[in-house]
């Protein structure tokens, strides 16, 4: 077990090593030349100069990644261009924002999608299960920003219910703040709520049909023990794979939706970065998101050994 | 009404594409308390419905649509309850609790064997949390589970199938059940753990006086365990009677002709089987008279006025649903006595050896880690020697594990021995390259256990059967070919009109014939089938049973027969060859084998396999072994088989026994002889 979790641990470093090394590499390989785009080109030949040693310009790319990595362990991830402060203070600012709206977006979709998923296949065939699956496949297909601009369209501008945008911590002003975050949460968890939805469903008709199901009702338990006890734990194992892939993907839908409600968080960030070529503090971003997303895939592996008893046997 | 359990005119529908039809049709049956009572029939007859709709267990879309149904001291119709209501609640796994075949599917793999016997014991008793895991203890050491203290907390996946089915047994009768019902609960293991958990059954059922279901497709079973039987098809009940009578004063002609049908240990060498012709009738198509009127050698007019599928009693506690009587029955029996059905066809073998192995072995390297190391071997098959003559048949029999298809799969040359010679008519093919191979691939073919996956899903029959000519161009010209697909048809009995057709429009028996006319294609010397028959139903079985033997008569092949029956495979080979864990244990001649065997697991493996007539179950002595297969990666050391034979010496756990002959052709590897 604890063997397990170290070798996990290790494929995740390896992981995120190489993947650092590869956005470090994009960057560094696009287009233009970095001291221009940072400076707007309107600077001295020697302030060029100073520029190009400072930022270990001279040096090869494999130098300059290590050294981009030695700091990044010592939490120095170089100066951003366009905010003239260290990145990390940049980032350490703006993650607290948006990691609050996507674990929240996460906390509302698992268990809606899970009872929704659960409802629809108990109930198969039924009305219920029939608008249930109708409104997940619509709502699974609905892209985020578009979504944002139909309730800012609905809510804010025609029926004046929420305010169309920004962002306040609850501890600062609770009742704006619920009211700013709804519409951006539900653009977020709309679809993983959806999803969780479809894949419930299918995979519950999937256990329901199995031989252990029918030897549990032969036992005479009630219905609701057969399927919350023996059922669920065995369909719930598709789905886990899937909240792992739905909490990375609300950090990736951050960017849109914080851009439709201006919301500082990290998505907006990284949207502005990129247009102002500002290349430490897109570098900064990527390997956060990279962090979080190798994260979340171990906790979902050992989430999946507590599940799952037959990974800790084999 | 003083039965334990009594089911009255039972009705099962089925829904499907819109339509419903009935799959069980007024069927009535009785248990009494104490009784073992066999249900038999094919599949699709409607044994487990049955039992499943008394239970209100039936899933949709299936739906109980008639009958009562009535258990000692509940006054109620049982039907009349709701499927969820708390009395049948009571009742399922209470009073009657059911055990079913698939041992690997039917136990939970996330909640441990504990807790899933402790649940039941906590549903139907009063007993607290500490005494009812006491009770499950007690319950897994009935059923003979070693540590079941410390098992008590492991997952059903650490234990190997006839352990699980052990544990089902034990999660059953731990409520102290009036009526267990086991829906084939042996028929997916080996035949000396079946043999070990019947067993066992009846001793608890016996010692606390419960009821025992038995459902079947084995006729030899029933005979061996069942007191009293009860006969399906298509639906409806066909005959019921206690177990000598069914088998001695057989009246309905769906159960004779299902024991003229079955081959048996104890037949003689000449006996021809009399196969049932057709198929079972599909339930959405079946006539409202008797199910088997249009297979029924018996048949006459009055049948199709017969619609009452109730049973009458025709001799003192025997009841037939069939509307001939006695007299009737037995002129038609007389004018059967006379009827040719061809004698057992005349086989022609020549001394000439079609294939010999000598020694062939073939391990298989186990990686582990990220590099893919090799840390150990599997050993599949070691010191494999047998010949086979032209003309002959070589039964192959023996576990699962036991090596049967990695040997098949070495001849076949699909994998390289590592070591050993495998002489194909006069050449070495053993360790030939693929490029080399190709004047022999034609000469060798194969016949697959399932008939469903064996074929292409998408490919017609005739390019199925016709494949192999054109790959080892053996026929001219268009004509020719389409020639040649049509003669393998007739040659298997199918209609060459059929041809266009693709896989799943055919029936297992007719694909079975498919699979059998594309190994003839190539017009090959040997054919090596590998459990042909297993997924047939009986009745058809014995069609395809004959029709290889017509085939080996009229072409002179030779037959490699792998199976885990030893009944069939006694019926069809010449000579048998018995295996363990990967190594030849005996090989003999029929006859031999069967009255002189050998080895103590040929002895074991004889004793499990019952006969389907309880006179001569009654006399036959019972040898159990021990224990179960291990695994192969785990075979004891000196003899394989030594941890389980009641023989056993300090020699046999040192020094793997030699294959040796004793006498005549028979040849043994054990340390007694």
């Amino acid at each position: 077990m604890v063997r397990y979790i170290l070798q996990r641990l290790g494929q995740t470093l390896l992981v995120l090593l190489i993947v650092s090394f590869l956005t470090y590499l994009l960057v560094d390989f696009l287009p233009g030349d970095p001291i221009a785009a940072m400076t707007g080109g309107e600077i001295s030949g020697e302030t060029y100069e100073r520029l190009f040693y400072e930022m270990n310009m001279d040096k090869p790319v494999l130098v300059r990644y290590f050294l981009w990595l030695k700091g990044a362990f010592t939490g120095d991830l170089g100066m951003s261009q366009s905010y003239h402060r260290r990145v990390v203070d940049v980032i350490g600012e703006r993650v607290p924002v948006t990691l609050y709206l996507s674990v929240l977006a996460f906390l509302i979709s698992v268990p809606l999608g899970i009872l929704f998923g659960i409802i629809s296949a108990v109930k198969r065939g039924s009305a219920a299960d029939t608008a249930v699956t109708l409104t997940a496949n619509v709502c699974t297909c609905l892209p985020q920003f578009w979504l944002g601009i139909l309730f800012m369209y609905i809510f804010a501008m025609q029926l004046g219910w929420l305010p169309s945008s920004g962002f306040v911590w609850p501890h600062e002003n609770f009742v704006l703040s619920i009211r700013q975050t709804i519409m951006p949460l539900l653009c977020l968890a709309i679809g993983g709520i959806a999803s969780i939805t479809r894949q419930t469903r299918s995979s519950m008709l999937e256990v329901i049909r199995q031989d252990y199901i029918r030897t549990a009702r032969s036992k005479g338990l009630k219905s609701k023990k057969v399927i919350y006890v023996h059922a669920l734990r065995n369909a719930l194992l598709p789905v886990i794979t899937l909240m792992g892939l739905r909490l990375g993907g609300m950090i990736g839908g951050s960017v849109f939706v914080e851009n439709v409600f201006v919301i500082p968080g990290m998505g907006s960030l990284l949207v502005n970065a990129i247009s102002s070529v500002d290349i430490p503090l897109v570098q900064g971003c990527v390997l956060l998101i990279a962090v979080f997303s190798c994260v979340i895939n171990l906790i979902t592996d050992i989430v999946y050994v507590y599940v799952d008893p037959r990974i800790k046997v084999a | 009404m003083s039965h334990l359990l009594e089911v009255r005119n039972l009705v099962t529908t089925f829904r499907n594409e819109g339509k419903e039809f009935n799959a069980i049709e007024g069927v009535s049956l009785h248990v009494d308390r104490g009784e073992i009572v066999g249900i038999v029939g094919e599949s699709g007859s409607g044994k487990s419905v049955t039992m499943l709709s008394s239970l209100q267990l039936i899933a949709s879309p299936g739906r109980v649509a008639g009958g009562e149904v009535y258990l000692e001291g509940i006054e109620q119709n049982l039907l009349s309850f709701g499927s969820d209501s708390e009395q049948m609640r009571q009742i399922r796994g209470g009073r009657i609790s059911m055990i079913f075949q698939e041992p690997m599917t039917s136990l939970n793999p996330v909640l441990t064997v504990g807790y899933q016997i402790q649940e039941n014991v906590l549903l139907h008793t009063d007993l607290s949390q500490e005494e009812a895991k006491k009770r499950t203890i007690e319950a897994m050491k009935m059923v003979n589970i070693p540590d079941a203290e410390t098992r008590y907390d492991y997952y059903p996946q650490q234990f190997s199938g006839g352990m699980r089915q052990r544990i089902m047994i034990a999660m059953a009768m731990a409520p102290n059940p009036d009526i267990l019902i086991a829906d084939e609960a042996t028929t997916a293991l080996d035949v000396t753990t079946q043999a070990q958990l019947l067993e066992m059954i009846r001793r608890i059922a016996k010692e606390t006086n419960t009821a025992v279901i038995m459902i079947t497709h084995n006729l030899g079973l029933v005979a061996r365990y069942a007191e009293r039987i009860y006969v399906m098809y298509g639906g409806h009940m066909m005959e019921t009677a206690d177990c000598k009578s069914i088998f001695h004063e057989t009246r309905h002609p769906y159960t004779r002709a299902l024991l003229r049908a079955i081959p048996r240990l104890d037949d003689p060498k000449d006996r021809i089987l009399i196969p049932i012709d057709g198929l079972p009738p599909v339930p959405s198509q079946r006539p409202d008279y008797c199910p088997f009127y249009a297979r029924c050698e018996y048949r006459c007019d009055r049948c199709l006025q017969h619609t009452d599928a109730a049973m009458k009693e025709v001799l003192p506690g025997h009841w037939s649903s069939c509307c001939l009587t006695e007299e009737e029955l037995a002129a038609r029996e007389e004018e059967l006595q006379h009827k040719d059905y061809g004698a057992s066809p005349e086989r022609k073998q020549s001394d000439k050896l079609c294939l010999d192995v000598k020694d062939v072995r073939k391990y298989f390297p186990v990686y582990k880690g990220l590099l893919r190391k090799k840390v150990g071997e599997v050993k599949a098959i070691e010191d494999i020697t047998f010949f086979v003559r032209q003309g002959e048949t070589l039964g192959v029999v023996g576990e699962s594990g036991c090596g049967k298809t990695t040997l098949a799969r070495c001849i076949m040359r699909m994998y390289e021995p590592d070591e050993g010679q495998i002489i194909f008519d006069g050449e070495d093919v053993a360790h030939r390259k693929d490029n080399e191979l190709k004047a022999f691939r034609p000469k060798i073919s194969m016949i697959f256990q399932d008939p469903f996956s064996s074929l292409d899903p998408r490919q017609n029959a005739e390019s199925i059967v016709g494949e192999s000519l054109l790959i080892h161009k053996l026929v001219k010209d268009r004509g020719e070919y389409a020639q040649r697909v049509d003669d393998l048809f007739r040659k298997v009995g199918m209609d060459p009109a059929l041809k266009d057709r693709v896989a799943h429009e055919f029936s297992g028996g007719q694909r079975q014939r498919i699979g059998i006319a594309r190994a003839l294609s190539s017009n090959p010397r040997m054919i090596i089938c590998d459990e042909p028959i297993s997924a047939l139903d009986v009745s058809i079985q014995a069609q395809i049973i004959n029709l290889l033997e017509n085939i080996q008569a009229e072409t002179g092949i030779s037959y490699i027969f792998i199976a885990h029956d030893l009944a069939v495979v006694k019926h069809i080979s010449d000579r048998i060859l018995v295996m363990y864990l990967g190594r030849v244990m005996e090989i003999a001649s029929c006859d031999e084998l069967y009255e002189n065997p050998l080895h103590p697991y040929t002895q074991a493996l004889l004793s499990a396999i019952p006969v389907p007539d309880p006179v001569t179950e009654e006399g036959r002595e019972a040898i159990t072994i021990q224990g179960e297969v291990p695994s192969i990666l785990k075979r004891p050391t000196g003899c394989p088989f030594h941890n389980r034979c009641p023989q056993c010496t300090e020699l046999c756990k040192k020094e793997t026994p030699a294959l040796h002959e004793t006498r005549d052709g028979h040849m043994v590897a054990c340390h007694q002889y």
